[in-house]
């Protein structure tokens, strides 16, 4: 067993891992954080992508040991503390941007991601850049919808 | 998952020795291994990390050659070749997806050698030196078949070097479900002639077509290798494509990187 010691959603958290403990697995059952999803065992899927020192990555596949000393947000770090949801969110339930859920917090990590990166995407990049996200029921169009309705929303809010 | 010993050393002399050890392993940005060790079709005893190595992680011009550290990721490559070697930059921005090319590394694309990875058509093309702890390896002499390279048990890929050619471009035909190379080409005109690396298509792995190369070095268009036709003989045959298939991809693919360089 190794220490290792993050930032998680802004606490520094620390624990005692294994090897092979997944970052993904430390999130879910040392720090009982479960909105970061599990949905294949191949790093296809995207429902547990989180961000590591700002950057998306899946969180299945990376070591909880590699990210010792790191930045991480989990889709839990997303809303702000009193649980007003952010853009992001607010525009997936708007749009219909989910119906089981099960592939929203990826979703939600990877738009803000993306976001991040590029304030205003066209719909090919958008759709582009959650190549890495699979979602089984919305059929993708209104995801899709909700990060354009987001990207609109937060735009003025990054250019001041 | 098997469970192992977690080594992340801060220096490439440290990683050496760590990967000295018997049944340790490199481990590079993941993306491949990690799931390879979750189908338990890996076991190391030990795994070394090489992401905590800050020297092995840059992209930086040298005169013509762009040289990239062993741990650049993806990422990295896409956004910063995307002046200095814009071939380079179009081959990994389509690597996967963002998260993947957020975490995956130039030096565990090439040391695994996947027969549908993208990087290995790119070093062939662009006649590319593959440095490691202990030597330099030439393109040519680095590919050995699918999943097999001239590395040794425990040796590093530190640096990979890019002579930039004049004109270049990588054209996938995306497996939609794996987002690996179906079929992928990248073209590299170079001052003294023009290579091609082929990935995706051959049971042997990574391939040069080196008669595309005499034709386009000859007369770089399209139409130059019109003439030509790709056996079907040795080529990966599965659910997603026949050999015949394949081999007329490369064809289409050839030209239009050609067309798009
Ligand atoms: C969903 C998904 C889609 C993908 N799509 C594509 C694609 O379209 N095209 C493509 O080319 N690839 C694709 N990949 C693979 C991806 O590019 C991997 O990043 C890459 O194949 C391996 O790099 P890594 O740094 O993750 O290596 P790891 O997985 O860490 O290691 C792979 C192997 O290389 C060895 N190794 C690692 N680093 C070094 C080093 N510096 N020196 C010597 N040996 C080393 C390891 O010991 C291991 O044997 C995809 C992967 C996933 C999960
Ligand atoms: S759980 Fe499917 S990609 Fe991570
Ligand atoms: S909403 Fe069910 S998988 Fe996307």
């Amino acid at each position: 067993m190794t220490k290792v010691s993050m930032t998680v959603n802004g606490k520094a958290v620390s624990g005692e891992v294994e090897g092979r403990t997944l970052l993904a697995t430390f999130l879910r059952e040392d720090l009982h954080l479960t909105g970061t999803h599990i949905g294949c065992d191949t790093s296809q899927c995207g429902a547990c992508v989180v961000h590591v020192d700002g950057q998306a990555v899946k969180a299945c596949t990376m070591f909880a040991a590699e990210a010792e000393g790191a930045e991480v947000t989990t889709i839990e770090g997303i809303a702000a503390a009193d649980g007003t949801m952010s853009p992001v969110q607010k525009a997936f339930q708007e749009h219909h941007g989910l119906q089981c859920g099960f592939c929203t917090p990826g979703m939600v990590m990877s738009a803000h991601a993306l976001l991040a990166e590029n304030p205003d995407p066209s719909e090919a990049e958008i759709r582009e850049y959650l190549q890495g996200n699979i979602c089984r029921c919305t059929g993708y169009h209104n995801i899709v919808k909700a990060i354009a309705a987001a990207a609109a929303e937060m735009r003025p809010v990054a250019a001041e | 998952m098997y469970d192992f010993q977690f080594a992340r050393p801060t220096s490439l002399d440290e990683a050496v020795k760590a990967l000295s050890a018997e049944d340790a392993q490199a481990l590079g940005g993941g993306q491949t291994l990690i799931p390879t060790l979750k189908q338990r079709l890996a076991a190391p005893e030990v795994l070394v990390s090489l992401t905590g190595i800050r020297e092995l992680r840059f992209v930086r011009r040298d005169g013509d050659t762009l040289r990239v550290g062993g741990t650049a990721t993806h990422g990295m490559v896409a956004r910063e070749a995307a002046a200095e070697f814009p071939g380079l930059a179009g081959m990994a921005v389509r690597i996967g997806d963002p998260a993947v090319r957020n975490r995956g590394t130039i030096g565990g694309s090439l040391a695994n050698n996947d027969p549908s990875a993208c990087y290995p058509a790119a070093v062939l093309a662009a006649n590319a030196t593959v440095v490691t702890n202990s030597r330099e390896i030439a393109a040519d002499e680095f590919f050995d078949g699918m999943f097999t390279t001239a590395l040794d048990e425990g040796e590093i890929i530190t640096e990979v070097r890019f002579p930039i050619p004049e004109r270049a471009n990588y054209q996938k035909f995306e497996q939609p479900a794996s987002h690996f190379a179906l079929v992928g080409v990248m073209v590299a005109k170079h001052a003294d002639g023009v290579r091609v690396g082929v990935t995706g298509a051959s049971e042997d792995g990574v391939f040069r077509w080196t008669e595309a190369e005499d034709a386009l070095s000859g007369n770089y268009a399209p139409e130059a290798v019109d003439g030509l036709t790709v056996s079907a003989d040795g080529m990966i045959g599965d659910l997603h494509g026949t050999p015949e298939y394949r081999a007329h991809l490369v064809k289409v693919l050839t030209k239009r990187a050609v067309a798009a360089s």
